[in-house]
């Protein structure tokens, strides 16, 4: 294959993509469109470290000028695709410009579901480099944060917002956010980290209302009670960037469907990465769209591959992973815990700082998916008797042995 | 061929690289990516490129020799 790929997204998925390209030794021109008229950035950092001023945007660049000119890659920056033309093979940029394409790779991610509480001011969702810019300005003066969303977003914006000396309370309608991944039991756990830090939550009650402006809000929950803030932050998921495919005639339904290559469902010439892709996973059986860092890098580079290797498709199954550092505690998940039937507890989550890991079981006895807190070498040897279809057994006996450290 | 270098200062453990290159890279006890080889063979080079491209905080490095 050696025509035009382009790439319409520039986040981590689309700028992966276009870097696998180059490493599977395409030869044709790479075209990476953006959105936003920055360089390419990586989003993790926005509620952590960029966030907390820490770190400034050269540290978050994902791909530099110089870096895409040396893989040969273009980019076509500040401009959102407006329509995806499958027939005549081009992507239609906003300003009115075409890009002809032999493949297109669709990369546009997702976006913050808005907040549904209008106010002026002072009431913030987290997604872009301009999000958590206007949200650390706020966060520079004094006054109480309230983070609406107890998830990984939420979580770790209430930790950034309680080291920089605010005072913060979580609102979450789930008793246990962090439930839906790991169980009630364990998610019952991680959720007690908030109160750990000094952090107030009100868990199993919704937001009512929000009223007032920047510095002078209040939060009414559905039990009556009212919270004063300063700032609110809103993370209550993300809604896939699907809209200027609209009138492309692709299948589009909670994402672009593709089959297990990742190819839009009926074309062989458009692909998805991403958060926006919902491909069928051969080993799940089923349809799945997933929103994490690691899961947009693996399918870039699966999509690079069956792009470049027409005769040699591979299908796309990888092993679901995720990472969240709040406080002091690095949480590693793998696989799927809130498909287990049963868990086993190993380490010790009083310790300080805690270290502890969970492995869960399937129906089968065998290993559905594990958690690590500040326990990468457990997490890894999960991840690696996941793939492979180990036993819980097999998996709970290693990361047991891991609790007494290897004598150098 | 090839020369690996890893930052342990910046590595934070997120293993992604155990993944894609387990024969060249793991994680010790202190949650810190350990090089199982200096030096890998031309043909390795795309798949290890892989695995640097997947660390979170861009610890990993391949160089020309």
């Amino acid at each position: 294959m050696t025509g035009t790929v382009a790439v319409v997204g520039s986040s981590v998925a689309g700028v992966r993509t276009a870097q696998a390209l180059r490493t599977e030794e395409h030869g044709g021109p790479v075209v990476l469109i953006g959105a936003e008229a920055g360089l390419p950035y990586d989003k993790p950092p926005l509620s952590k470290q960029f966030l907390a001023g820490t770190w400034g945007a050269d540290r978050i660049t994902l791909l530099t000028e110089a870096a895409a000119r040396a893989a040969g890659i273009e980019l076509r920056l500040g401009v959102p695709a407006q329509h995806l033309d499958v027939a005549g093979r081009e992507v239609l940029l906003a300003d009115g410009h075409r890009v002809s394409y032999d493949h297109v790779v669709i990369a546009t991610g997702s976006a913050a579901r808005p907040s549904p509480w209008p106010v002026a001011s002072g009431v913030h969702v987290l997604r872009t480099l301009d999000d958590s810019r206007a949200l650390r300005a706020d966060l520079e003066r004094p006054g109480p944060v309230v983070v609406v969303g107890g998830g990984f977003i939420g979580a770790e914006v209430a930790a950034t917002a309680r080291a920089s000396g605010h005072a913060v309370t979580v609102v979450d309608p789930l008793p246990a956010p962090i439930g839906r991944l790991l169980g009630p039991e364990i998610g019952e756990l991680m959720g007690q980290v908030h109160q750990r830090h000094g952090v107030d939550t009100r868990l199993g009650v919704g937001v009512q209302d929000i009223t007032g402006e920047a510095g002078n809000l209040m939060v009414t929950l559905t039990d009556g009670r009212q919270v004063e803030a300063a700032t609110v932050v809103v993370g209550i998921g993300a809604i896939p960037t699907t809209g200027w495919l609209a009138e492309s005639g692709l299948l589009v339904d909670n994402g672009v469907v593709c089959d297990e290559y990742c190819r839009a469902v009926e074309r062989d010439d458009v692909w998805a990465v991403g958060d926006v892709a919902r491909w069928d996973h051969p080993r799940l059986g089923e349809a799945v769209r997933v929103e994490h860092w690691t899961n947009a890098v693996e399918q870039a580079a699966c999509v690079a591959f069956n792009l470049t290797h027409s005769g040699q498709l591979r299908g796309y199954a990888p092993t679901e992973y995720v990472w969240s550092d709040q406080y002091d505690w690095k949480i590693q998940i793998v696989g799927q815990p809130r498909a287990a039937v049963k868990h086993r507890f190993i380490g010790e989550p009083g310790a300080e700082p805690p270290r502890f890991a969970v492995v869960y079981s399937d129906g089968d006895s065998r290993l559905a998916g594990a958690l690590a807190v500040n326990w990468p070498k457990a997490l890894v040897a999960c991840r690696r008797l996941l793939a492979v279809g180990a036993s819980s057994d097999e998996a709970a006996k290693l990361v047991e042995t891991l609790l007494v450290p290897t004598v150098a | 061929m090839p020369r690996l270098t890893a930052d342990v200062e910046l590595c934070q453990g997120y293993g992604n690289c155990t993944t894609t290159a387990s024969d060249v890279y793991d994680v010790d006890d202190d949650g810190k990516v350990v090089l199982l080889r200096q030096i890998i063979d031309d043909a390795d080079r795309s798949r290890v490129e892989e695995a640097t491209r997947s660390c979170p905080v861009n610890a990993l490095r391949v160089l020309d020799r």
